[in-house]
C-alpha cells in the first residue's frame, strides 16, 4: 500500500485508557493494508480495522517516547507510546491516510472477500426481501397499493424504487405533493397495522416555508386517513422541538424581520403543516434535537467517560450535562405516541422531521418494533433495519464518515435507535429474541465497512455502486452466528409482548456501559450472568439430544438382548451369568460434560486490573498524608 | 403502659388502600398494639399487613370528611389510606403516631411475637465468638480470647468475649482501654490465613492536644506484627477531620510513637452527611415526575453512590494491604463503631469466600456488626421520611448493604446468597419481628434478655425453605479473591431498595424465573444422562461376554 511507510514497530507501549499511573503493556505494533495491530507480551492481539478510527492524534514528545492516541468510532481509545518520533510520524500519517478514504472503492467491502462464490453472494443479498416484508404487513390490500412512481427515482432519488400509498392517491397528486416536500420525500407508508387498520407513514418536512400550501399535498394526506376505514382523524408528527420551529413563523415584531424570516426559511426549506389547510389532522411536535445537537452531545458524553479517576458526581454531572439520555428518551417517547396513536385510537400517523432521514427513520422503526413483535426477533429486526433506515435512505456513509468529507454531516443517530432498543431489551429481558450482543455487533458493522449494507447513502447511490456484485451482505454471516446473538430468556408465546408499552420515567434510562466502554473490560462485572445462562440453554439442548441418543442406544441394546435370549432359548443352552455384570454394578458416575467452570472463568480477578490500586495511588498524589503503597515511596507529611 | 390507651378507635369500615402498582382496595382497617391491618375480607387475606415500628411518617389531610392518611415506611414504601369521618382518621391518625414511636424497646413487638414455625436451629446460638475463634485457632496460635469485658465495664460497646493478642494481658488491655474512643481497644476482626495477615478495629486513640501516648496501646499494635514486618493504619476520616478531633481529646497515631505503622486517612462520611444523602435519593427516586436532567442532577446531588464509592475504595484497599502489600492492618475512625465495620465487613467479603456464603455472611453481621456494637437501635430509629432529626441516625448499614450488592453485581457467581437475601436484612434493620437487631451493643441486649424473651432472625432466616428463597442459583464457590471495580460507571443504583415502590418490576422478576428454569433444567438433564450412560454402560459390559464367550 502506498500509505504504508513503516510496518512494524517494536517496543511500543499500549497505555491503560484510566490508569493515573501509566500502567502499560510493551508489544509489537503492526500496520497492514485494513488493520492496526498490537501484539502485547502476552500475545493478546489488538485489532483495529482502519475504517473505525474516528481520529488519530499525536501528543506532545515525552521522556518514553512519542505519544498517539486513537479513538475509535466503536468506543474503542487507545493510547500507544512508540518509542522513535520518525516511526510514530510514518504511523501517524499513514492512519489519517488509511482511516479517511475518498473514494468507496477504496473501502474494505470491496477488497473483503469471505470466501463465497457469487450464488452464495447473491443468495445472502436476497435474504431480506422488503416486498415479502410488505406481503407480512398484509399490504397491497384494498386501500394500499404499490406505486410505480418512483420506479425509476424519478421523483425522489433519496427513496427506494417500490413505496406504497393509498390506493386512491393518483400519480398527480403524488407527483405534485412530492414537490411540495423537502428532497421530493413524500408521504408513503412504513408500516401496516393489519388489526388496526391503522397505517405508520412518513415523508419530509413541507417546503410550506411562511404560508404557502400545495392542494396535491393536502389531498395526498387525505387519502391517506381515509385509507384507514376505522378513524378518518390522524397524526402529523413533527419530531422536530416546537421551539426551534416557531421562532420563525411566530409573528415577527417588525417588517425587516418578516421578510427576513421568511427568506431564511424558504431557503433552509422549513415548514410544517398548517392544521387549517388540511382536514382531519392533528398536527404534534414531539422534540428531538437535530444531528447537530446530537453529535456534540456524544462528544460530551465521552469527554466525561474518558476522564482519568473520574468521580461519581463528575460522571452524573457531566451526564447530564451531555443531554445524551434526555435525547434517547425522547425518540423513545415520540415512538410511544406512535405506538398508542395506533393501539388505543386506531389512528395513522404520518412522521416527518426535516429531510426525514434521521429522526423521522429512529421514530418509525422504533414504532414498528414497538407494535410488532416480528421486529424483536433475529431476521425481524434486520427487515427493519432493511427497512426504515437502508431503503428509506439513512445517509449511512454520511452519518458515520465512511469516507473523508464534511464533518458536520456526521451523528449518531443510528446509535441512537440501537440504544433505544437496548433500554427495551432492558425493560422487556424477555421479548426480544436477540441479545445486547447482537446490537453491539451491527453497530460495529455500521462503521466498519466490511459489509455492503451500510455503504452509501441511499438506494440508488448503492445501485450504481454495484455492491450487491461487488461487496457482501452482513445478515446471512449474522445469521450463520445466530448462536451468539440469542436472548436465552427470550419467550416468543407470551401474548403479553406483542405490543411494548415501555415506562419512561427517567430512571429508567441508564448509561449503557457495555456499549460506550466496549473495549474497557476492567469497568464490567467480572461475571456475566448472561453468558452463563446462554451456555446454560445451549448446553441443554445438547443435553436434550444426548438423551434421545443413549436412549435409543439403550434401546437397541435391549432389542439385541431380547434378540440374543430368544436364539439363545432356541439353541437350549443358557449362558451363565457374566461376573462381568456384578462389577458394572459398581460402574462410577462420572460427569461427561462439560463442567460450567469453563464458564466461570473470573475475568479481572488480577488486582493489577482493577482502579482502585490506582485510586490508592492518586490519592497518594492529590493528599500528602495518605501514603503511597510502595515503602520506599511512602512519606508522611503530616 | 397498655396499648388499648393508645388505642382509641381499634376499627374503621370502608376503609380504602392506595398503593403502588396495586388497584385500590377497599377494607376494614384494624389497630393493634403492633400491627395496621387492612382486610378486605376476602379470600380471607390481609392486604396489608404493617408492624407499626417500620413507619417512618405519616401526614394526614382532610377533604370534607373524608380523611386521607399517607403512611411512610422505614422501607422507603408509601401507602395511603382513605378514612371515612373525620374523629376516625384523627384517631387512626394519633394512635399511629404514638404506636411507631414508643420509646421502651421491651413494648417492641419481638417481645410478643410467637412465632408460628418450628426452630430447627436457634440463631442466638449460631455464631458463638468461641466458634468463629475456632476458624483461627487452628491456623495461629498468637491471638486469644478475652474475657476481659464479661461485664461490660472494660467497653461498653464490645461483646463479653473478644480476640487480642496473645502476648498481652487483660491488664494492660485495660490501660489501652482507658487510651481508646469508648474503651474500644484493638481487637481481632479478621484473620487472613493465606498469609498471617490480620485485620484489627479499634476506637481512635485519645491523643488530644498535648499528643498524649499510651506505652501499652504502642505494644499491643507492635505486637501483632511478625518481626521486620510494617503495618497499615486506616484513619476512615480526613486528615483535617482527624486533626480537628484532637481538640476533642480523640486524635490519631502518631508516627514517632507507632514507626512501624503507615497511617492513611480516608474520608467516609458519617451521622448527617449520610442522613441527607438518603433523604435526598429518596426523595429523587420518589418523583417519577422528574425530567431527564433533573434526575440525573438530583441523583449526582444526593451523592449516595459517592458514598458508595468511597467505602468501597476503602474496603479495597484495606483488602489490598492484606493480600497484596502483605502488610496487617488497624482500621478506625472515631468511635469505630460505623466506618469502621463498613471498611471492616467489606474488606472480609472481598478477601474470604466464606463471607460470601449465607452463614458466612450471617456470621460476618453477628460478628462485625452486632457483637462489634454497630448502634442499631440509633441509627435505624427513622429513615428517610421523619422529619425530626436526630444526629445519630445515619443509614450506615443500608450503605454497607449498598455496597455488597455492588460486590454481588460485579460477581454475581461468587455469592450464595441473592439480593434478595440483602434486602431482607435491610428491612428487619429497620423493623422486625425478631430480637436480633434491637439495642446498640451486646450490654444492652443482655439486659434485655432479647435470648429468652424474642426470637432470632437466623433461627427464621436458616430453615431449609426460608433459605431456598434467598440462594442464588448461580452461585459456585470461588475460592479467589474478588476485587471489584469502583468506577462510577461501574456502580449502579440500587434498584431492589430505591425503586422498588416506584417501579413495576415484573418483568424482570419474571425473566430472573426463566433463568432459575433453566438453571434447574440444566441440573435435571445432566442428572438424567449420568444415569441413562450409567445403564448404556452396564449394557454394553453386559453384551461383550456375550458377543465373545
Amino acid at each position: 500500500m502506498e500509505h504504508i511507510r513503516t510496518t512494524k514497530v517494536e517496543q511500543v507501549k499500549l497505555l491503560d485508557r484510566f490508569s493515573t499511573s501509566n500502567k502499560s503493556l510493551t508489544g509489537t505494533l503492526y500496520l497492514t493494508a485494513t488493520h492496526l495491530l498490537f501484539i502485547d507480551s502476552h500475545q493478546k492481539e489488538t485489532w483495529i480495522l482502519h475504517h473505525h478510527i474516528a481520529s488519530v492524534e499525536k501528543l506532545p514528545l515525552t521522556t518514553s517516547g512519542c505519544p498517539l492516541l486513537i479513538q475509535c468510532k466503536n468506543f474503542r481509545t487507545v493510547h500507544f507510546i512508540v518509542p522513535r518520533e520518525r516511526d510514530c510520524h510514518d504511523i501517524y500519517n499513514s492512519l489519517l491516510q488509511l482511516s479517511k478514504q475518498a473514494k468507496y472503492e477504496d473501502l474494505y467491502a470491496f477488497s473483503y472477500n469471505p470466501k463465497q462464490n457469487d450464488s452464495e453472494r447473491l443468495q445472502g443479498w436476497q435474504l431480506i426481501d422488503l416486498a415479502e416484508e410488505y406481503k407480512r404487513m398484509g399490504v397491497p390490500n384494498s386501500n394500499w397499493q404499490l406505486s410505480d412512481a418512483n420506479r425509476e427515482y424519478k421523483i425522489c432519488e433519496t427513496y427506494p424504487r417500490e413505496l406504497y400509498v393509498p390506493r386512491i392517491a393518483s400519480k398527480p397528486i403524488i407527483v405534485g405533493s412530492s414537490k411540495f416536500r423537502s428532497k421530493g420525500r413524500f408521504p408513503v407508508l412504513s408500516y401496516y397495522h393489519q388489526d388496526k387498520e391503522a397505517a405508520i407513514c412518513r415523508c419530509s418536512q413541507p417546503l410550506s416555508g411562511f404560508s404557502a400550501r400545495c392542494l396535491e399535498d393536502e389531498h395526498l394526506l387525505q387519502a391517506i386517513s381515509k385509507a384507514n376505514p376505522v378513524n378518518r382523524y390522524m397524526y402529523v408528527v413533527d419530531t422536530r422541538p416546537k421551539h426551534r420551529m416557531q421562532s420563525w413563523r411566530a409573528i415577527p415584531k417588525d417588517i425587516g424581520r418578516i421578510i427576513l424570516n421568511a427568506m431564511a426559511n424558504r431557503a433552509a426549506g422549513k415548514g410544517y403543516e398548517n392544521e387549517d389547510n388540511y382536514s382531519n389532522i392533528r398536527f404534534q411536535f414531539v422534540g428531538i434535537e437535530n444531528i447537530h445537537v446530537m453529535r456534540s452531545s456524544l462528544q460530551k458524553l465521552l469527554e466525561v467517560n474518558g476522564t482519568k479517576g473520574l468521580c461519581v458526581s463528575d460522571f452524573y454531572s457531566g451526564l447530564e450535562s451531555s443531554g445524551w439520555l434526555r435525547h434517547i428518551k425522547a425518540v423513545m417517547d415520540a415512538a410511544i405516541f406512535l405506538a398508542k396513536a395506533i393501539m388505543v385510537e386506531s389512528a395513522s400517523v404520518l412522521v416527518h422531521c426535516s429531510d426525514g432521514w434521521d429522526r423521522t427513520s429512529q421514530v418509525c422503526s422504533l414504532g414498528s418494533l414497538l407494535l410488532d413483535s416480528y421486529y424483536r426477533t433475529v431476521k425481524g429486526f434486520m427487515v427493519l433495519i432493511e427497512k426504515d433506515w437502508i431503503s428509506f435512505g439513512h445517509k449511512f456513509s454520511e452519518r458515520s464518515g465512511h469516507l473523508d468529507g464534511d464533518t458536520k454531516e456526521v451523528s449518531p443517530v443510528f446509535t441512537q435507535f440501537l440504544e433505544c432498543v437496548w433500554h427495551l431489551t432492558e425493560q422487556f429481558p424477555q421479548a426480544f429474541e436477540f441479545n445486547e450482543a447482537f446490537l453491539l455487533q451491527i453497530h460495529e458493522h455500521i462503521h466498519s465497512c466490511q459489509f455492503g449494507n451500510f455503504l452509501g447513502n441511499c438506494q440508488k447511490e448503492r445501485e450504481e455502486l454495484k455492491l450487491k456484485e461487488k461487496t457482501y451482505s452482513l445478515w446471512p454471516f449474522l445469521l450463520d452466528d445466530q448462536k451468539k446473538y440469542l436472548n436465552p430468556l427470550y419467550n416468543s408465546k407470551s401474548q403479553r409482548f406483542t405490543v411494548l408499552d415501555p415506562n419512561t420515567v427517567s430512571f429508567n434510562f441508564k448509561f449503557w456501559r457495555n456499549m460506550y466502554h466496549q473495549f474497557d473490560r476492567t469497568l464490567h462485572p467480572r461475571q456475566s450472568v448472561f453468558n452463563i445462562v446462554m451456555h446454560m440453554n445451549e448446553q441443554n439442548k445438547q443435553l436434550e439430544e444426548d438423551i434421545k441418543d443413549i436412549e435409543s442406544k439403550i434401546k437397541q441394546h435391549r432389542n439385541k438382548q431380547t434378540e440374543d435370549v430368544l436364539t439363545k432359548e432356541l439353541l437350549n443352552s443358557v449362558h451363565p451369568e457374566s461376573p462381568v455384570l456384578k462389577t458394572s454394578l459398581c460402574f462410577k458416575e462420572q460427569t461427561l460434560l462439560p463442567v460450567n467452570d469453563a464458564l466461570r472463568t473470573i475475568e479481572g480477578s488480577n488486582p493489577a486490573d482493577n482502579r482502585y490500586s490506582d485510586y490508592a495511588e492518586e490519592f497518594s498524589k492529590s493528599e500528602p498524608t495518605v501514603v503511597s503503597l510502595e515503602y520506599g515511596v511512602a512519606r508522611m507529611t503530616c | 403502659m397498655e396499648f388499648a390507651e393508645l388505642i382509641k378507635t381499634p376499627r374503621v369500615d370502608s376503609v380504602v388502600l392506595h398503593r403502588p402498582f396495586y388497584p385500590a382496595v377497599e377494607g376494614t382497617l384494624c389497630l393493634t398494639g403492633h400491627h395496621l391491618i387492612l382486610s378486605s375480607r376476602q379470600d380471607s387475606t390481609e392486604e396489608l399487613w404493617l408492624l407499626h415500628s417500620n413507619i417512618d411518617a405519616i401526614d394526614k389531610r382532610f377533604v370534607g370528611s373524608l380523611g386521607t392518611i399517607i403512611i411512610k415506611c422505614k422501607d422507603f414504601r408509601i401507602i395511603q389510606l382513605d378514612i371515612p369521618g373525620m374523629e376516625e382518621c384523627l384517631n387512626i391518625a394519633s394512635s399511629i403516631e404514638a404506636l411507631s414511636t414508643l420509646d421502651s424497646i421491651t413494648l417492641m413487638y419481638p417481645f410478643f411475637y410467637r412465632p408460628m414455625f418450628e426452630v430447627i436451629e436457634d440463631g442466638w446460638h449460631s455464631f458463638l465468638p468461641e466458634q468463629e475463634f475456632e476458624l483461627y485457632s487452628s491456623a495461629t496460635s498468637e491471638w486469644r480470647l478475652s474475657y476481659i469485658n464479661k461485664e461490660f465495664a472494660v467497653c461498653p460497646s464490645y461483646p463479653p468475649i473478644v480476640i487480642v493478642p496473645k502476648s498481652i494481658d487483660d491488664e494492660a488491655l485495660r490501660k489501652v482501654a482507658s487510651f481508646r474512643h469508648g474503651g474500644r481497644f484493638p481487637v481481632l476482626s479478621y484473620y487472613y490465613k493465606k498469609n498471617g495477615m490480620v485485620i484489627m478495629r479499634s476506637g481512635q486513640p485519645l491523643t488530644g492536644t498535648n499528643g498524649r501516648r499510651c506505652k501499652e496501646d504502642e505494644k499491643l499494635i507492635n505486637a501483632t506484627l511478625r518481626a521486620g514486618k510494617r503495618g497499615y493504619i486506616i484513619d476512615t476520616r480526613s486528615l483535617n477531620v482527624a486533626q480537628q478531633a484532637r481538640a476533642k481529646g480523640g486524635g490519631f497515631e502518631q508516627e514517632a510513637h507507632y514507626p512501624q505503622w503507615r497511617r492513611i486517612h480516608k474520608s467516609i462520611e458519617r451521622y448527617h452527611v449520610l442522613q441527607e444523602s438518603l433523604i435526598k435519593l429518596v426523595e429523587a427516586c420518589n418523583d417519577q415526575t422528574h425530567n431527564m436532567d433533573r434526575w440525573l442532577s438530583k441523583l449526582e446531588a444526593s451523592n449516595w453512590l459517592t458514598h458508595v464509592k468511597e467505602i468501597l475504595t476503602t474496603a479495597c484497599l484495606a483488602a489490598q494491604c492484606i493480600d497484596r502489600e502483605g502488610a496487617s492492618i488497624l482500621i478506625h475512625g472515631t468511635e469505630g463503631t460505623d466506618s469502621t465495620l463498613q471498611v471492616t465487613s467489606l474488606a472480609q467479603i472481598i478477601l474470604d469466600p466464606r463471607s460470601r456464603t449465607i452463614r458466612g455472611f450471617e456470621a460476618l453481621v453477628e460478628r462485625e456488626w452486632l457483637q462489634a456494637g454497630h448502634p442499631f437501635q440509633q441509627r435505624c430509629a427513622q429513615s428517610a421520611y421523619c422529619s425530626s432529626k436526630q444526629k445519630w441516625e445515619a443509614p450506615v448499614f443500608l450503605l454497607f448493604l449498598d455496597c455488597v450488592w455492588q460486590i454481588l453485581r460485579q460477581f454475581p457467581c461468587s455469592f450464595e446468597f441473592n439480593e434478595r437475601f440483602l434486602i431482607v436484612l435491610f428491612e428487619h434493620a429497620c423493623a422486625s419481628q425478631f430480637g436480633t437487631f434491637l439495642g446498640n451493643n451486646e450490654g444492652e441486649r443482655c439486659k434485655l434478655k432479647l435470648q429468652q424473651k424474642t426470637m432470632s432472625l437466623w433461627s427464621w432466616v436458616n430453615r431449609p425453605s426460608e433459605l431456598s428463597q434467598f440462594t442464588n442459583p448461580l452461585f459456585e464457590a470461588n475460592n479467589l479473591v474478588i476485587w471489584p471495580s469502583v468506577a462510577p460507571q461501574s456502580l449502579q443504583l440500587w434498584e431492589g431498595i430505591f425503586l422498588r415502590w416506584n417501579r413495576s418490576s415484573k418483568y424482570q422478576d419474571e425473566a430472573y424465573e426463566e433463568m432459575v428454569n433453566i438453571i434447574e433444567y440444566n441440573k435435571e438433564l445432566q442428572a438424567k444422562v449420568n444415569v441413562l450412560r450409567r445403564q448404556l454402560a452396564e449394557l454394553e459390559t453386559e453384551d461383550r461376554p456375550r458377543q465373545s464367550p
